[in-house]
């Protein structure tokens, strides 16, 4: 059995005392920050921005909980209610997951693992936030008209009536917004394909980097039918014309078609990036290679391209046809194969490794059994008949919540964490960072387990108030929420004090074999002070640990 | 000539700078095992190269499959409409028949002719960039952008008879006619095209041929901006044989929205036979 005595894989280095030029201190003040274009920089923009929309999204989720701690509608009404769920939604899809992982680690760490001095369009990755921002003032100025309340997902006809509000700003705020999501992808493509260091092939790239890519591949194609898509709304509701109006000759189900062909792939923008950087944690957290490294690469393509043949199972029950219903079925269920080689492979790289028990690992651990459950719950809903008893039920709010908030953001956080020193040149402080860590799991669990039994139970969906006997559920739900409402918190308190009063970090604190580590911390201006050349497969560490027993 | 063309293309991808050192070389990098550091990125004084790129070969195979990808984009974009298209089309055929009439082939033809006409000057141009020749690159912009505002015009001119016969869909008056001349489809034939249900497929009809011509519209739009700015530099002698990139990616934009019309033409404007009027 091999153990290690000191956690540590390759020498730290200590800071250096002289000033170095880093990508923080080549230039201060606004402008410099505004108008940068390096990708660092263009990161943190991100980071700032998709935290506030965090935030946002929680409060109105806190609100929603709140309104269903009792059975009967005493905070807020029925038309209200619709509201705070469908900005809860859009705030939550468009501007804080969607974003989240790509556009802050992918965007400040792609660049560094490719071993390249920026992305391909230093330029255009600017404007994807300027686009983003725009997008989301559309988003804020819904809010403050008084929101909208068709749902996140502006089904027609409901969404062309006179009875919802502020329709058309909002899905052209969702349209351009999706305009940054894809000029983000296709920068990210282009950085991948063509700016790789010498050296680098591509089954030596870093796990991370073939998840990205894929997500990449599914914003680039997925996100311009969406577009599309919206803009059919608002062109029907502004003009009154029944393209998707059947009282005009329209089709609805045209309109969930076209909606769900970009919002299940997107679906997996909001997963894959996750899972890259669980590989990231769990690789530097174990000293090894994740097991099947090829596997786990070439299944980050399988999801995507799986992605884009799965839609129809938002729609069984909307009438489609009984035959499409079961091939949308059964290509739903191969969607667990390249899900299920990720989860084996990591659970294998665990097996008899010395694992370090840092906060990041901690949350990747979390990942893998959130997202089990998660994905073992989808197979519920991609089998046809249990789904037709369980859709618009709370089953799938806990499903997706278990994929999204347990999957995606406990990654976010875990990445957020293990590459802060890198970004900072700080370290956070482990314990509160552990505590915040078993505090979220724990909220997490608390918030949504209950929400699959009131589920399954038959507790609909999207209703302000319910019958008192699914109460119980409800007041454990609220009372995670609180819970997980004080896990998010801790880190924002503690990483914001770090900037200023953290732990100088060294180089590479973790002695992570990542190219990004390689690098000095935080990063010179044009991320490395040579070129790097790489020599040796992704995740590389050399054994130096004293074999016992 | 094309040799120059061949050597951009033939270098793209590679990222050959230097040759790879031993790992454990140099302790006082910050590498460690598994890379090295290159001999350094050597290969400046290349014109116009952005400092994220190693070559000017390099700058243009990203540049390339940039604008590749972003026409994939665009495919998919056009493909939600096309999507739309063929749905109310199979629903609504009759309707459809007598609703195509109602757009001129003539005008159509001609902006097609416009259209493919541009597409070649589009492609002398990116060759008179590619050798260089400044004259000829300037002559062959100025027609390209003649010919999109020749098309814009002519689209004009269709736009106003739609709305003067009340296909405009934003239009509460909105009411689609009987076409003039013979209709060839007999089950169109006998379509009754005043009640309300064949008039609301007929403003499907005409929903989508107002935003599919309308995005393609505004599509040349850009495509005309594009080009003027590219005149411009011209002008400005931004661009040599050995740095047209702009003018390749704006030709590769160009062709895309020829094409475009290449499929809405057939599919808008020759249903239930070609109606030859003006």
């Amino acid at each position: 059995m091999a153990t290690v005595s000191t956690p540590i894989g390759e020498p730290i280095r200590r800071p250096e005392r002289r000033v170095r030029l880093t990508y923080l201190n080549n230039g201060y003040g606004l402008r410099s920050w505004l108008f940068t274009l390096d990708h660092k920089r263009i990161a943190w923009l991100y980071l700032i921005t998709i935290t506030v929309a965090f935030m946002v999204g929680s409060i109105e989720a806190t609100l929603i909980r709140l309104e269903l701690l009792t059975p009967a509608g005493d905070l807020v009404q029925a038309e209200n209610y619709s509201k705070l769920f469908t900005m809860h939604g859009i705030t939550m899809i468009f501007l804080f997951l969607v974003p989240s992982i790509p556009a802050v680690l992918g965007n400040f760490f792609i660049p560094m693992m490719v071993g390249a001095r920026d992305v391909a369009f230093p330029r255009l990755n600017l404007l994807s936030w300027y686009v983003y921002m725009l997008g989301a003032l559309f988003l804020l100025a819904v809010m403050l008209l008084g929101g909208t309340d068709t749902g996140w997902t502006f089904y027609t006809p409901l969404s062309t009536t006179n009875y919802t509000q502020n329709v058309v700003p909002a899905a052209m705020g969702i349209l351009i917004v999706g305009f940054s999501s894809i000029l983000t992808g296709l920068n990210f493509l282009v950085t991948i394909h063509k700016m790789r260091a010498p050296g680098l092939t591509w089954f030596k790239m870093q796990l991370f980097l073939w998840s990205l890519y894929a997500t990449s591949l599914i914003q680039v194609l997925a996100t311009p039918v969406l577009a599309i898509t919206l803009l059919l709304v608002a062109v029907e509701r502004t003009l009154r014309v029944g393209i998707f109006d059947p009282a005009l000759g329209g089709d609805p189900i045209l309109f969930q078609h076209m909606f769900w062909f970009y919002s299940h792939p997107a679906v997996y923008i909001m997963i894959l990036p996750g899972m890259g950087v669980i590989s990231e944690l769990i690789s530097a957290f174990t000293r090894r290679n994740v097991f099947g490294y090829r596997f786990v690469a070439a299944s980050s393509v399988a999801i995507a391209i799986y992605g884009f043949l799965v839609w129809g199972h938002h729609l069984f029950v909307a009438g489609q046809s009984v035959y499409s219903a079961m091939v949308f079925s059964v290509l739903s269920f191969f969607v667990a194969i390249p899900s299920a080689i990720k989860v084996f492979n990591w659970t294998a790289t665990l097996y008899k490794a010395s694992v370090w028990l840092q906060t990041p690992m901690l949350y990747a651990i979390g990942f893998i059994g959130l997202f089990v459950v998660g994905g073992l719950t989808g197979l519920f809903l991609a089998a046809l008949a249990t789904d037709v008893a369980l859709s618009d039920t709370y089953f799938v709010v806990a499903h997706f919540h278990y994929v999204m908030v347990g999957g995606m953001l406990l990654a976010y956080l875990g990445g957020l964490h293990y590459w802060w020193p890198k970004m900072t040149g700080r370290m956070y402080p482990e314990f509160l960072g552990k505590l915040a860590a078993i505090t979220v799991f724990l909220g997490f669990n608390l918030t949504f387990f209950p929400q699959f039994v009131a589920g399954a139970l038959g507790m609909n969906r999207r209703y302000y108030s319910y019958d008192s006997s699914y109460q119980i559920y409800n007041v454990l739900s609220t009372a995670g929420s609180t819970i997980l409402g004080v896990g998010f918190i801790l880190p924002l308190f503690y990483l914001t004090w770090s900037l200023k009063f953290g732990k100088l970090a060294p180089d590479n604190p973790w002695g992570s074999a990542g190219l990004e580590w390689q690098s000095p911390t935080p990063p010179p201006p044009e991320n490395f002070e040579e070129q790097p050349v790489v020599l040796h497969g992704p995740h590389h560490y050399t054994r130096k640990e004293v074999t016992v027993g | 000539m094309a040799d120059t063309h061949a050597a951009q293309a033939a270098a793209s991808g590679t990222t050959t700078t230097g040759t790879p050192t031993s790992a454990m070389s140099g302790s006082d990098t910050h590498f460690g095992a598994g890379y090295a550091v290159s001999a350094g990125s050597t290969a400046h004084g290349a014109h116009a190269r952005a400092h994220q790129f190693d070559t000017p070969q390099q700058q243009y195979a990203a540049s390339n499959l940039g604008m590749w990808i972003f026409l994939a984009t665009e495919v998919m974009t056009f493909g939600g409409f096309f999507l739309a298209y063929i749905v109310y089309r199979a629903l609504y055929p009759e309707t459809f028949a007598l609703a195509s009439p109602h757009q001129s082939a003539t005008w159509g033809t001609i902006n097609t002719f416009a259209l493919i006409l541009s597409s070649l000057t589009m492609a002398l141009a990116v060759h008179a960039a590619q050798t260089g020749n400044r004259r000829r690159l300037t002559m062959f912009l100025g027609f390209t952008i003649a010919l999109a505002c020749v098309f814009l015009v002519v689209k004009s001119i269709e736009y106003t008879t739609h709305i003067e016969e009340n296909l405009w869909i934003g239009s509460q008056n909105f009411h689609m006619e009987r076409p003039a001349g013979e209709i060839v489809d007999p089950e169109a034939a006998r379509v009754d095209l005043d009640s309300t249900v064949q008039q609301g497929r007929a403003k499907i009809f005409f929903f989508l041929y107002w935003t599919m011509t309308g995005l393609h519209g505004f599509h040349v739009l850009i495509g005309i901006v594009l080009l003027s700015a590219l005149l411009i530099n011209n002008l400005r002698k931004v661009y040599s044989e050995n740095y047209y990139t702009p003018v390749e990616m704006t030709g590769l934009y160009w062709h895309f929205v020829d094409l475009v019309w290449i499929f809405l033409f057939p599919l808008l404007y020759l249903l239930g036979g070609a109606h030859w009027h003006i």
